[in-house]
């Protein structure tokens, strides 16, 4: 599927962050990830788009081993994420940022005490230097003046925002959005977009954004890949995406609305 | 569309159905007997491991302890008045009424204290922990725990485990306090028992190792609850109505197992502390 099947996935890869081969996951009888493989490219926003229920959250659910596979691998720079113990995995986790598709904010902390729990958890930093980082995060997603405010009062879209600022304060090397936009309203998708391509400015993480709003998969892709019926179907930049005659991605993104430019008859 | 007949099978088939059938309830029981155990340990293994959050710890303690405790002393009061009513009314007869403070307190230390108390608490912070940690299953915040490298045993199951141990014992033996009231003042105030005569029975009849029994029970039946509780809440899936569902679980399942569980500890502490009882 990529031209680097063939180099050794056990030495970090110039060019490749992550790389899953052979991933196998079901549910009880229902397969749901079959043999999959993918390459995510560094320093990159790397799209996974596919249809409601394809599988894509139990997908990524595996980068930091929150999901166990049945069959399969995932490699980070060198590192085989399901063959670690619990210690390293723990250290290991926090190269990751995770930017939930329902936002998963702890509902009993402050919007505050959420961005500062990873800091808390993690670092050796006083509360006063904790308190600082997290304002300058806040505010860079224009949430300042909300730090008191618990999860449950603020709408989609800050919650959605408030999640990210969780994400980002350990400076993850590997960012990832399950669904930043769905469900939010065209200018708010359009401040998300800015928000995500303004973290791969700021910080140079490399990204992995699940999405279905082919609108904002061609404003921020780098790479898209497509999964569908259990593997992905395919994977290329958006380039070769748009040019693309496969019927399945070709309807998919026809009926989106946005024109796929290079296979429009 | 109509079924068709259903296809024949062999006799041996259907007899081995049929086994398979009757037995499946007890392999599921194991099996969740099994599982239980393994999220025990695999909790109790984060106990020595940095860092230990006793604000965690802390808060497990005050939710339990603090919040099961009004209704623990108001059923513990009541509890102690209805045994000493009934006792002084069965003892009357033979004018033995003075013991009723001995016998009620034995049943109390023994047995009504750690299996009640346990009941309230399994109806409050059992239910309690099961409906938190559902929650947070069903809105990924136990998967965001995890993601940002924190263990959700160690940070959510372990303090409630630990707190369940410490506290129901406590809770045990305030309901014997409060219960041994409520006994006094049925007794003594209420039915003219001679205050002397009711506490020197009590005296008598009444030891230490009652009153430690019943909190070594009372240590089992609060492990129990909070880890049927953390059980269901961790296992907790399908929306608002699964959470519901495993809340429910959650205070019958350990309602009935501190139950069942009380006969097999009293036959064991009875055996090990023999008081002066002579049951062996
Ligand atoms: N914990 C689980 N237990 C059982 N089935 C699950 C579980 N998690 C996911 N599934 C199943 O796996 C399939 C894929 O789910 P997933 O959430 O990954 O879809 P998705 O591609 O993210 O869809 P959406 O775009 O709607 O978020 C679904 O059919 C779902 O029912
Ligand atoms: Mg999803």
């Amino acid at each position: 599927m990529s031209d680097a099947d063939d180099a050794p996935l056990a030495r970090a890869h110039p060019r490749w962050h992550l790389r899953v081969r052979g991933l196998t996951k079901s549910f009880g009888a229902k397969v749901v990830l079959d043999k999959l493989d993918l390459d995510v490219e560094r320093g990159k926003v790397n799209v996974i788009i596919g249809a409601s229920g394809a599988g894509k959250s139990v997908l990524i659910k595996h980068f930091m081993c929150l999901l166990r596979p049945d069959r399969g691998a995932i490699w980070v720079d060198g590192t085989d994420v399901f063959a670690l113990a619990t210690q390293p995995l723990s250290v290991f986790r926090r190269k990751f940022g995770l930017v939930f598709q329902f936002s998963a904010l702890f509902d009993s902390l402050t919007v505050e005490e959420n961005c500062a729990f990873p800091l808390r958890e993690h670092t050796k930093k006083s509360k006063a230097e904790i308190k600082d980082i997290v304002r300058d995060r806040l505010a860079a997603l224009g949430l300042d003046g909300m730090q008191a405010m618990y999860p449950g009062s603020l709408s989609g879209g800050q919650r959605k925002r408030v999640g990210l600022a969780r994400a980002l304060v350990l400076e993850p090397e590997i960012l990832i959005f399950d669904e930043p936009t769905t469900g939010l309203d065209p200018l708010a998708t359009r401040n998300v977009d800015d928000m995500i391509l303004g973290v791969m400015e700021r910080y140079k993480v490399t990204s992995v954004v699940i999405s279905h709003d082919m609108a904002s998969v061609f404003r921020i892709a780098d790479r898209i890949a497509m999964l569908h019926e259990r593997q992905i179907l395919v994977a290329g930049t958006v380039d070769e995406i748009r040019g693309s005659d496969i019927p399945y991605l070709y309807e998919f993104i026809r009926t989106s609305g946005v024109a796929a430019a290079g296979a429009a008859p | 569309m109509n079924p068709g007949p259903p296809p024949r099978r062999s006799f041996g088939a259907e007899v081995a159905t049929g086994v398979g059938d009757a037995f499946r309830p007890v392999v599921r029981l194991l099996d969740r007997f099994g599982d239980h155990v393994i999220l025990l340990a695999r909790s109790l293994a984060w106990l020595p491991r940095r860092p230990f959050r006793p604000a965690n710890y802390l808060e497990a303690c005050e939710y339990i302890g603090v919040g099961s405790l009004p209704i623990v002393l108001l059923v513990g009061f009541f509890t102690g008045a209805v045994m000493g009513l009934q006792a002084v009314y069965a003892f009357r007869q033979f004018q033995l009424e003075s013991f009723a403070g001995g016998t009620t307190g034995k049943a109390l230390a023994v047995e009504l204290a750690p299996v009640l108390s346990a009941l309230m608490v399994a109806g409050r912070s059992g239910a309690g922990i099961a409906t938190e940690l559902g929650t947070m299953r069903i809105t990924e915040q136990i998967d965001a725990l995890e993601s940002m490298a924190v263990s959700p045993l160690q940070f959510l199951v372990l303090p409630r485990l630990i707190a369940g141990m410490l506290m129901a014992p406590i809770l045990s033996l305030l309901f014997f306090i409060v219960a041994m009231v409520g006994c006094y003042f049925l007794a003594v105030v209420v039915q003219h028992v001679d205050h002397g005569q009711f506490v020197l029975h009590t005296r008598d009849l009444l030891t230490t190792t009652d009153v430690a029994q019943g909190m070594l029970k009372s240590i089992v039946f609060g492990l129990i609850v909070t880890l049927i509780g953390c059980y269901q809440g961790f296992n907790a899936s399908g929306g608002g109505r699964g959470v519901g569902l495993g809340t429910t679980r959650a205070v019958v399942f350990s309602s009935v197992t501190i139950l069942i569980s009380d006969y097999f500890l009293s036959d064991i502490l009875l055996r090990v502390m023999s008081s002066d009882t002579g049951v062996r």
